[in-house]
């Protein structure tokens, strides 16, 4: 009986709470928009008994699917939030990357505080985050002072409100996820290894290439999956530091909610949101199983 | 072999400066006596003074702190029952979907669990409030205290559990006086994940929050959009010496349970 009650509890909430809402998603994605209140139609009318539900279901139809493929705004969407978050994840693993090699080869003493300082960032908001880059990279922001100063550009570079700053805003606020997937393949890799390779002649440039990437190969994939799947459904940073002109799907979505209010489209366009990123979220749970039984 | 180059040295001294510098310059400018918050004018507290006085951020903290400790204790205990189960609970029908509904929040673009919970709340007809929020947030951030409690309790030894129950005690109690102890520190920082997740969430609370609840990141978010203003440096200044407090407190703790509990290994191997 108390198991019952151990796995009822929690097994009841997310059922209520996370699967019966995500159909209910696919449910309305499939119907039409209508001016009442709620603002789609066919409503189930279990009252009516099975007739209700035939009727119900025979008025279900792909309408709003097609909506999306014949508007260019969707589609583009899609695309350019999969050039987004795919540029932004191969920039946050070029800036991670080496502070994570840098960890890991520093001494002993200083790593637990070097983890701490990476893991620190995680805890404070997000939001503040993605804020404070907006005072730096307004025209008259820090950067441009910085540079104009220096001399190196004479007029003000425009970095926020475009792609570029939704770049490095996706680079800095996931740099932790990178960093420490990196860092703890890394740090597990034995050092002899690198002293064998160049006592047969390696290069230490060679030595890294055919050594040490490979080594650190999960978790390369591990913080690229990290970065990517939670930046290709990502709002903040687009509708902080990005322009009109940046799409993204996260954004689409919300303003086809909140502007539009068409409810229906909205939640045809979370449904095909969730279908690309099953892709990445199969491929990553592949990497994690094998990097597990690797371990063992 | 390790060898710290001067290449280790400059990454991480850039790394970190990137890492850094934006939250303190934040810092350094919450305290700027000037409204054009890119330009220094003098030292002033004046925008804390400010802060104190606006009533509808006061009201936001309040509304946030309020969601924060209720759904992160309910998504504390549901969460250590959901990892107890994953990890104990042996076979049930539906194990896969349950396994599954852990894991799948973790992924989920937040727009769509916000989206998706409120497309639910409008169909049961329920008001929308701090009440919509707290089960909002209690669901997604089970799910994370259940990862990081799953991850402690597959460690640990089960015989010791079984030991309990074979010296007469009642699952219930090897649970509590044997289970419990052991798992707490990942059930703490589960706490403390979940608690953070909710301060910090912005999407999900502006789908499920009515007019009549407003959260400190939904509030703030719509300031933010209307440009950088001191007020929010000022802020801003606040929740991050909150978190760095936290933190280092946390950790300086945990490091020294750890060296109590190695010492006390020691001793215990000594005697014997």
């Amino acid at each position: 009986m108390r198991r019952f009650i151990l796995i009822a509890v929690p097994y009841l909430w997310l059922l209520a709470l996370f699967l019966v809402p995500f159909l209910i998603v696919l449910k309305i994605s499939l119907s039409d928009i209508a001016l009442s209140i709620p603002p789609y139609t066919p409503q189930l009318d279990l009252s009516a008994g099975w007739d209700g539900i035939k009727s119900f279901l025979s008025e279900l139809d792909f309408e709003n699917f097609t909506f999306l493929t014949q508007d260019p705004l969707y589609w583009k969407a899609y695309v350019s939030s999969l050039q987004i978050a795919a540029i932004s994840t191969l920039l946050t693993l070029l800036v991670g990357y080496p502070i994570a090699y840098g960890m890991a080869q520093a001494p002993d003493e200083w790593r637990p505080t070097l983890l701490l300082l990476v893991i620190l960032p995680f805890w404070t908001s997000f939001l503040i985050r993605v804020y404070s880059w907006i005072g730096i990279l307004s025209n008259e922001g820090f950067l441009n002072q910085f540079l104009l100063w220096t001399g190196i550009i004479s007029t003000p570079l425009t970095i926020l409100n475009t792609n570029t700053a939704v770049y490095i805003g996706i680079v800095y606020t996931y740099l932790p996820f990178m960093i420490l997937p990196i860092y703890s393949a890394l740090e597990k890799m034995d050092g002899s290894l690198l002293e064998a390779a160049e006592d047969l002649g390696c290069s230490r440039l060679s030595a890294f290439w055919l050594i040490t990437i490979p080594l650190s190969k999960a978790g390369i994939i591990a913080g690229c999956f990290l970065v990517f799947i939670p930046a290709l459904g990502e709002f903040v940073i687009p509708s902080l530091l990005g322009g009109s002109d940046t799409l993204m799907i996260g954004k689409v979505l919300w303003e086809e909610f909140f502007s539009n209010r068409d409810w229906p489209v909205a939640s045809a366009v979370a449904v095909i949101l969730l279908l690309i990123l099953v892709i990445p979220i199969v491929l990553f749970q592949r990497n994690e199983q094998k990097q597990r039984e690797m371990d063992q | 072999m390790r060898r710290f180059s001067w290449f280790n040295a400059t990454s991480l001294t850039l790394g970190f400066a990137f890492l850094y510098l934006p939250m303190i310059i934040l810092i350094i400018y919450s305290f700027n006596s000037s409204r054009l918050v890119t330009v220094w004018a003098g030292f002033s507290t004046q925008w804390y003074g400010a802060l104190l006085q606006n009533e509808s951020f006061l009201d936001a903290a309040w509304v946030t702190v309020q969601v924060a400790v209720a759904s992160s204790t309910i998504a504390t205990v549901l969460g250590t029952m959901g990892a107890y189960v994953l990890v104990r609970g042996g076979r049930f029908m539906g194990r896969t979907v349950f396994s599954g509904m852990i894991y799948a929040p973790l992924v989920m673009p937040e727009v769509i669990t916000g989206l998706s919970l409120l497309l639910l709340f409008i169909g049961i007809g329920l008001d929308r409030g701090i009440f919509t929020i707290v089960l909002a947030h209690t669901t997604f951030s089970m799910c994370f205290v259940s990862v990081v409690v799953s991850s402690r309790l597959v460690s640990f030894d089960k015989s010791l559990e079984e030991a309990a129950l074979d010296l007469g005690c009642t699952p219930f109690d090897a649970f509590r006086l044997v289970t419990l102890p052991i798992i707490a520190p990942a059930v703490i920082s589960g706490w403390l994940l979940a608690f953070t997740l909710s301060l910090d969430d912005l999407v999900i609370a502006s789908f499920t929050a009515g007019p009549s609840a407003t959260t400190l990141p939904i509030r703030i978010f719509s300031a933010v959009r209307l440009g950088v203003s001191p007020e929010i440096n000022a802020l801003s200044t606040i929740m991050i010496a909150i978190v760095t407090i936290g933190v280092i407190t946390a950790s300086i703790i945990t490091k020294r349970n750890s060296l109590a509990q190695q010492r006390d290994e020691q001793a215990a191997a000594r005697t014997a």
